[in-house]
């Protein structure tokens, strides 16, 4: 273990220059470094802006903010600031729309919006919740598991930022073809990355998704969700003021993990790292340390309980660069920070580099100076290494200095906030008529009895469809003892409070195939399945957050899918009447020179006011009414038996009425709320077949039905309209439900009953459950194990 | 009666076990690995998580962690003390425990419902249960498959110190189906799934989880 309390007591020293002393040596002459003195005096240094990422005309716009060249530090902190991952320049035109479209009435529990670390909601009883989904697609794919290990961290301590206790993680993950030799290699590093850090922070893993498609294959899509829950008086916003209050860095040490393009300007100054200076050249992914990040949770909440933090924000992207600026941009004085005091762990780094690096595992808080002792104390007893940097100060001015140089001198919000801004040309590509008018009209469909059981079992066994087991088996879902639903579960749901019952419920949602067929549409669908499958927990819908990962902004055909999947979801947001309380872009995701699918990763977020009325959602029961609401109709484009089928993508996405899922929604709470219902479960992709399968082998018992009567079977059993759910009712409770849902506008079907050891469908055939059970569950073992399964029902515990 | 629960850094299931003594009747009372007091507790759970990261061994580090000397010391008088999952390990690493907890078989992290056999109601932790009753309880670790030598297998069989054993196969691939052992005096347990996680059938798959609490409070009310 590192001991703090050394270098806490040397480093609060190290804010007087006279005093300071480097953690580690460093090396480099005495006027190697590019100080503000230098940039001044030497205006036409030439500097590698193109190589970080900068545009002529924005090397140019820094130039005339600062009235001389950049040095390096400030153009390594510029870059970073204003690429397109830091500074959303492509999407922020688009993103407006979110807050345009947002009322005063959507916004009377929100406490906390875009634009903070994460957005925050109250959800009654003096509680708020605050959850985010955020992208760490590419560099999962060149280090799985420390790629997705560190997505996990990374938006975790978003959640730690905003004065919360995070209470549950979940991971909508998608890649290339199952058998793919490419996924084989991705696959099993992402999930054991996600179990190896989310198991070790002591996070229970609620849901997620996994989706399998060709588009992924050079660039699988791993998204992390955080939630995180506070007293509504906790909340704690990123931002510096009080002049002359203290910033202390604290949680793990600085090192050259994750400094990616900066590690260009290094090479100005040092001629030979690996030889002159004992630097070694590391991976651009960062490296996960989820033990230091555990005793970084607890020691951060002792410090909120104790009211020892003004300010708060989190390192992840662009490292001390981003806190620093944006907390000095957010508060009402300048900053000044001593680089010196910087604990490292490699020798020889530049002050680009420190300010850039991307080591995980950090937070900056802003402290008064009469709390500094107490608040190194805390850490002390944590063993987390905690180092006073700098202080507010009150001037304008971010500066940092290094060996007693000004390294940079900045207005911080030039930095933070007011990076470029580009209008990307948006253009429908004629391609997209083609697609749409590729209809799956035309696609051969089973008929017989015999051909619609064997489909029923394909699918089943279909990458999409088949048991998530061999994922969710590796993520703890259990710990902290508070989750009250989770995988395969349409919704995971926590309780928050243990007095009242008090809880969440979250899904996240996303038929990437409807979105390419229709970017608007799709991404309502998206907003839809995932409010649908939080109303099927029993919770009320409240909140919405997004991550939208899409292909390269500089393809006007992409920027059409954004500007649509953005106004999409805004206006179905506005028609749920729930708000968007934050969110996360992700650009340049290609395969090649071919963009992924489009993929707006929709999470909703409900709560239950008593979580022990949440509904299972498998067959739990026997001889209970099946019951089947919504509207089906014939809508098979971009559905889940086109692609398994004839791997086809073409025509029409499903209708959207989000006026039928508010009803249906509503319905659902109310009979929740007075424990009608024994069982939801919702239809999407596969159909009814496939909620019937589910719910039969989650519940460990089978059913007796029969398909609507006036509905070709087929279409019955595929279709995905949208807008449906399973429910199962006590026989006596069915007339009353039915009742209920005639007032309530919501179309219902009686299906049959629950019980047998079978899924028996009149007039299409009779399915075992252990050969359903076979084929459902062998799939992905024998893809990632390459063996059918390694399990002995014998031993497990009856569902 | 009181009922201590440690909690090292990294450790993940304490609060869990704290409500568990709590739902069971019990007083909980939090213990702090730096530490060396047992606050007069009448016994002791080491609970589950990572502790330490499980840098070096899992549960290497803790087991020389201050607290554990006051924990071997007080066992060695007959304090009841009950190891889950990081704790087992802890136990063994501590020397209260014969055997060692090694990666699974198939390698990945296991999280579970499963069912356990109770091979023996002769300790401090299981007496309310009956002989041979099977309950549901979580397991969920990475490094749970016990292994130990023929000698001591042997010794653990003769000796009925086999306190749970998986039914079925074990999907860890522990020797002998062992999920959990006691010491020879039948005071120390340490088992690899989680009856804390198993106290509510809200939360977890059965409430059988809070038979080892409540067997170790009857014991104590009706002594």
């Amino acid at each position: 273990m590192t001991s703090a309390a050394p270098h806490a007591a040397r480093d609060q020293g190290a804010l007087d220059p006279v005093d300071s002393t480097p953690a580690v040596d460093t090396v480099g002459p005495v006027g190697s470094v590019d100080s503000v003195d230098r940039a001044a005096a030497t205006p036409g240094h030439p500097q590698p802006y193109r190589e970080l990422g900068l545009k002529d005309d924005e090397y140019a716009r820094i130039r005339e903010i600062l009235g001389r060249r950049p040095t390096d530090a400030e153009l390594a902190m510029y870059s970073v600031m204003w690429s397109e991952h830091c500074s959303y320049k492509s999407s922020k035109v688009h993103l407006r729309y979110f807050g345009e479209t947002t009322t005063a009435a959507m916004r009377t529990r929100m406490l906390a919006g875009i634009g903070e670390n994460a957005g925050v909601v109250e959800i009654g009883d003096g509680w708020a919740v605050t959850f985010k989904i955020e992208s760490h697609n590419h560099p999962s794919f060149v280090e799985p598991y420390q790629g997705a290990a560190t997505g996990v961290g990374g938006i975790v301590r978003d959640i730690m930022a905003m004065g919360a206790r995070p209470i549950a993680v979940a991971d909508p993950l998608r890649f290339g073809p199952a058998d793919a030799p490419d996924t084989a290699r991705v696959l099993p590093g992402v999930v054991a990355g996600i179990g190896g850090y989310g198991n070790c922070l002591g996070l229970p893993n609620i849901g997620g998704e996994l989706v399998f498609d060709p588009s992924y294959i050079g660039n699988p899509l791993v998204n992390a969700l955080c939630v995180g829950a506070m007293r509504v008086e906790d909340l704690h916003l990123a931002f510096a003021s009080g002049t002359g209050n203290k910033i202390i860095l604290f949680g793990a040490r600085t090192g050259l993990d994750g400094i990616g393009g900066v590690s260009v300007l290094a090479s100005d100054t040092f001629s030979d790292d690996e030889l002159g200076t004992g630097r070694k050249k590391l991976p651009s992914v960062q490296v996960g340390d989820p033990f230091t990040e555990k005793v970084l949770i607890e020691c951060c909440l002792e410090l909120f309980a104790a009211d020892l933090v003004v300010g708060i924000q989190d390192l992840g992207g662009a490292g001390l660069s981003c806190a620093t600026s944006e907390l000095a941009s957010a508060g009402d004085g300048g900053m000044r920070v001593e680089l010196d005091a910087v604990p490292l762990r490699a020798a020889g780094m530049t002050p680009a580099e420190i300010l850039s690096s991307e080591s995980q595992e950090r937070m900056c808080a802003v402290v008064r100076p009469e709390h500094v002792d107490a608040f190194l104390a805390v850490c002390r007893r944590w063993d987390v290494l905690a180092t006073v940097i700098g202080e507010v100060t009150d001037g304008d001015r971010l500066t940092v200095t290094w060996h007693g140089e000004t390294v940079v001198d900045v207005p911080p919000r030039t930095v933070a906030h007011d990076g470029p801004v580009y209008r990307r040309p948006v253009a429908r590509s004629e391609s997209q008529d083609a697609l749409v008018a590729d209809d799956p009209e035309r696609l051969p469909r089973p008929a017989a009895p015999s051909e619609l059981r064997a489909e029923i079992l394909r699918m089943a066994a279909s990458p999409n469809l088949c048991s998530r087991a061999w994922v969710t088996d590796q993520y703890d879902r259990y710990v902290r003892g508070n989750t009250a639903g989770a995988q395969p579960a349409d919704a995971g749901v926590v309780r928050v409070d243990e007095s009242t019952g008090r809880g969440i419920a979250v899904a996240t949602d996303c038929n990437a195939r409807f979105v390419a067929l229709d970017p608007y549409a799709g991404t309502q669908l998206a907003l839809g399945e995932a409010y649908r499958n939080v109303a099927t927990s029993g919770a009320v819908p409240q909140a919405v957050t997004n991550c939208l990962n899409f292909g390269s902004p500089e393809d006007p055909h992409v920027m059409w899918q954004f500007a649509e999947a953005v106004r999409g979801l805004a206006d179905g947001c506005a028609a749920l009447g729930i708000p968007v309380t934050g969110g996360n872009v992700s650009f340049y995701n290609q395969t090649g020179a071919t963009a992924i699918l489009p993929t707006p990763v929709v999470g909703v977020l409900g709560v239950l006011d008593d979580v022990t009325r949440r509904v299972p959602s498998g067959f739990a029961r026997d001889g209970d009414a099946v019951l089947l609401l919504g509207t089906t109709r014939d809508e098979l484009g971009g559905s889940e038996w086109a692609h398994v089928a004839h791997a086809h993508l073409g025509g029409r996405p499903p209708a959207v009425d989000l006026a039928a899922e508010q009803r249906l929604a509503r319905l659902l709470a109310e009979a929740a709320g007075e424990r009608l219902l024994t069982g939801v479960h919702d239809l999407s992709d596969g159909g009814l077949a496939q909620a019937l399968v589910e719910a039969c082998l989650v519940g460990g018992r089978g059913a007796a039905v029969t398909l609507p009567p006036l509905l070709d079977p087929f279409v019955a059993l595929f279709s995905e309209s949208a807008g449906r759910v399973l429910v199962t009712v006590d026989p006596a409770d069915a007339d009353a439900v039915d009742a209920r849902a005639q007032q309530a506008g919501v179309p219902v079907e009686r299906l049959g009953t629950t019980g047998g050891p079978a899924l028996d469908i009149a007039t299409v055939g009779v399915l075992d459950l252990d050969e359903l059970r076979a084929a459902w569950e062998s799939t992905l073992p024998t893809l990632f194990d390459g063996i059918p399964s390694l399990r002995d029902r014998a031993g497990e515990a009856d569902p | 009666m009181r009922i201590g629960v440690i909690t090292f850094p990294g450790s993940l299931d304490d609060i869990d076990a704290v409500r568990a003594v709590r739902l069971a009747g019990g007083e909980p009372v939090t213990l702090w690995h730096a530490d060396r007091d047992l606050h007069r507790v009448d016994a002791v759970v080491v609970p589950g998580g990572f502790s330490y990261g499980d840098y070096l061994r899992a549960g290497a580090i803790a087991a020389r962690a201050p607290i554990m000397d006051e924990v071997v010391t007080a066992a060695g008088r007959g304090l009841p003390v009950l190891g889950i999952c990081n704790g087992f390990q802890i136990l063994c690493e501590a020397g209260l425990l014969p055997g060692a907890l090694t990666r699974n078989v198939g390698l990945h992290f296991i999280c579970r419902d499963l069912r356990l056999r109770v091979e023996s109601t002769a300790t401090a932790w299981t007496g309310g249960f009956t002989p041979d009753q099977e309950i549901t309880v979580p397991l969920k670790s990475g490094e749970g498959r016990y292994v130990a030598d023929d000698t001591t297998l042997a010794r653990l069989e003769a000796e009925g110190r086999v306190v749970f054993r998986y039914v079925g196969r074990a999907p860890n691939g522990a020797m002998g189906g062992i999920a959990g052992i006691a010491s020879e005096n039948g005071r120390v347990v340490g088992l690899m799934p989680h009856p804390e996680h198993a106290v509510d059938p809200l939360t977890g798959p059965s409430a059988d989880g809070l038979g080892l609490f409540t067997s170790l409070l009857t014991a104590a009310a009706t002594r």
